[in-house]
């Protein structure tokens, strides 16, 4: 038997790449400040001490030239894990994701892989302001080729992450910066996750919150108070959202009738409405005794001050509401 | 045609012939793959080099099958020489199931990674990053005597992933040869009206590396100059750029209405075109017959022709595999 640890999220991370490295020495770190400073959110602790600054690649600050190298060391062999400080700065590099790496293998008819896991951070909530605290998932979930990842847990950070070091396909890694100092229990042992998989991390009954990322701790706050008042919420955290677990949106949607969608993205445009559509689309529409609900960030930039950047996004009293609106 | 360094090129009539033989397909290819655009039988779009044939084959001549090399959106010259299979190239042109890139890629995207060739890219600038990548992994990995080269244009050398990706390189000490296709134009805008300072070759001092230039209408220039650049790179003295002037006398794509020049212009780049040039050295330096070369154009004529009949043959890519090759296993 494995012992059981508690770590943080931003250590889950950290001990996936470790591992990853150790394991296989075609994966390599890239990125801005990620050697002496740690990273920006300190996620790669120590990490220069093993591995040296041939693995532990520190680059100048062009997104462009690091994000495209990351390509092209992918496709000649390598498996570079990039570290885009932000996830907000992909608009500077957006050529290289989207152009690139998510369309070689189909355009190049399979001949060539793309194994490349770009690591972010990603949300707000943290004072930032508007240019570095989005969730933009969704500008990588619309382009075919990309697989998209949104841990909640340090358990799923972890396993999560190693299986998609261990992908051919280029994926997008969205860490929330809000959890890195959040601990939860972590085996010792080797694992993964598999991608394209959701996890139901509360079951219930009576309305089934569908959700990923840091609104899973927040809906599961949620669900405890309802629970007090006899109310039985399921939440389903999808973490993956590409490829997407659809058999699992349909079965909580079919056990419950009740949905509402939480993200922290912008509402308008955003991924609830695909997971929405992924119910209608299916016969568990039939099922539904109430229209589906979403909740997710507001239509503006993410403001500074502190009152109204929490008020920007989903809150508790917000997912209550919406759940007593479909009950 | 310049002054030749390596006088024992000109003993080397195989490869001499080989340099002719190569232009003269990609001319050929060129000038076929548009005449079947005029009679329905290719989609889309293409980007022809005619006029520029010495930069695509000097510089492929000059490397090895081995290194990497990423084409331009212009880059049938730069595939060809670098070894596709002009058939399979061919197919892909009509999009066909058995195409280089089995009917998905086209023109724009033709690759051989047997062959090095890494893709050539619809999206100008952007093969400078991911050369680096790959000179990246040729250093990581400590694979002897390797480069990557890039192509991109005049057009190209003022985006910003060029630029970041020359001082990447340069910052690395990466194996890139930054290959710069000077064509006088960026579909139709002179070089001028869009840089204060036209010598391109600047570029690779102001980011601490070694620039190196050539008549990109001369293919034995280019071949030397390709060849010893290569030398300087693998030696382990990090990325170079080498210029190539040349002209495109073909449209830029098959919109192009050719209003931004004239016809005495074009005119008279086409009478200076690489294929002409070299034919008049091989002549007069006794080399080859006039005779000799028609038989050489006979033999790419033939290799043209089979290769629009093999690829005529070829079948449609079945719309049950269109969304296949999405993700990889």
């Amino acid at each position: 038997m494995s012992e059981m640890r508690q770590i943080t999220y931003r250590d889950a991370v950290r001990e996936a790449m470790v591992e990853e490295m150790r394991r296989d020495e075609s994966v390599y770190f890239m990125g801005e400040d990620i050697g002496a400073y740690c990273g920006a959110f300190g996620v790669s602790k120590n990490m220069l001490e093993e591995f040296g600054p041939e693995r532990i690649r520190e680059t100048p600050i062009s997104e462009t030239a690091f994000m495209g190298a990351g390509v092209g060391s992918a496709i000649t062999g390598m498996r570079p894990i990039v570290e885009l400080m932000f996830s907000d700065f992909m608009a500077v590099c957006y050529d290289q994701i989207i152009n690139q790496a998510a369309k070689m293998h189909f355009m190049f008819a399979g001949k060539v892989n793309v194994p490349m896991v770009i690591r972010t951070p990603s949300g707000g909530g943290t004072g930032a302001a508007a240019q570095h605290s989005q969730s933009l998932e969704q500008m990588y979930l619309h382009v075919p080729g990309l697989k998209v990842v949104v841990p909640s847990t340090p358990y799923d950070a972890k396993g999560l992450l190693k299986a998609s070091i261990r992908d051919n396909n280029t994926v997008v890694f969205l860490e929330q910066k809000r959890l890195y100092k959040e601990k939860g229990m972590v085996p010792d042992e080797d694992y993964t996750i598999p991608l394209g998989v959701a996890d139901v991390k509360r079951e219930g009954t009576d309305v089934s919150i569908i959700t990923y990322g840091r609104m899973v701790q927040m809906s599961l706050k949620v669900a405890e108070q309802l629970a007090e008042e006899g109310i039985n919420v399921e939440v389903l955290d999808l973490r993956t959202l590409s490829p997407l677990d659809k058999d699992a949106i349909i079965a909580t949607a079919k056990k419950t009738h009740r949905v509402v969608i939480v993200h922290e993205a912008v509402q308008f445009g955003g991924f609830g409405g695909e997971i929405a559509a992924t119910i209608t689309d299916s016969d568990a529409f039939y099922y539904l005794d109430a229209p589906i609900k979403r909740v997710g960030a507001l239509y503006c930039p993410i403001p500074f001050n502190p009152v109204l950047e929490a008020e920007t996004f989903p809150t508790p009293a917000k997912i209550e509401a919406a759940v007593r609106d479909v009950l | 045609m310049g002054e030749i360094k390596d006088k024992s090129l000109l003993e080397n009539k195989e490869f001499l012939q080989e340099l002719m033989v190569r232009m003269m397909t990609v001319n050929k290819f060129e000038e076929q793959a548009f005449w079947l655009f005029g009679q329905g039988l290719v989609h889309g779009t293409m980007h022809l080099s005619i006029g520029e044939e010495a930069t695509g084959v000097g510089t492929t001549a000059a490397l090895t099958k081995e290194d990497y090399m990423l084409a331009t959106h212009r880059g049938h010259g730069q595939a060809l020489g670098k070894g596709v299979d002009l058939n399979s190239m061919m197919a892909e042109i009509l999009a066909r199931a058995t195409g280089t890139n089995h009917g998905k890629g086209g023109s724009m995207h033709i690759c051989d990674f047997d062959n090095g060739i890494l893709g050539a890219n619809g999206i100008v600038g952007a093969n400078g990053p991911i050369a680096c990548g790959a000179a990246l992994t040729i250093k990581m990995k400590k694979i002897p005597n390797r480069v990557c080269a890039a192509f991109f244009g005049d057009g190209a050398s003022n985006e910003g992933a060029i630029l970041e990706s020359m001082n990447l390189a340069a910052a690395w000490d990466l194996p890139v040869m930054f290959i710069l296709t000077n064509n006088t134009y960026g579909m139709s805008t002179p070089l001028d009206r869009v840089v204060k300072n036209k010598d391109l070759k600047q570029r690779a001092a102001a980011f601490g590396f070694k620039a190196y230039e050539c008549d990109g209408n001369d293919v034995l220039a280019v071949y030397e100059t390709v060849k010893e650049a290569r030398e300087y790179v693998v030696a382990g003295n990090g990325p170079v750029l080498v210029v190539e002037h040349t002209y495109r006398t073909s449209g830029h794509s098959k919109s192009d209405g050719n209003l931004y020049r004239t016809k005495e212009e074009i005119k008279y780049w086409a009478d200076r075109n690489p294929i002409i040039r070299f034919r008049q050295f091989l002549t007069e330096n006794n080399i080859f017959t006039n005779e000799e070369i028609d038989a050489m154009q006979a033999g790419a004529d033939k290799a043209i022709a089979d290769a629009i009949e093999y690829a005529k043959a070829q079948p449609q890519p079945e719309v049950a595999d269109l969304e296949a090759d999405v993700y990889a296993e």
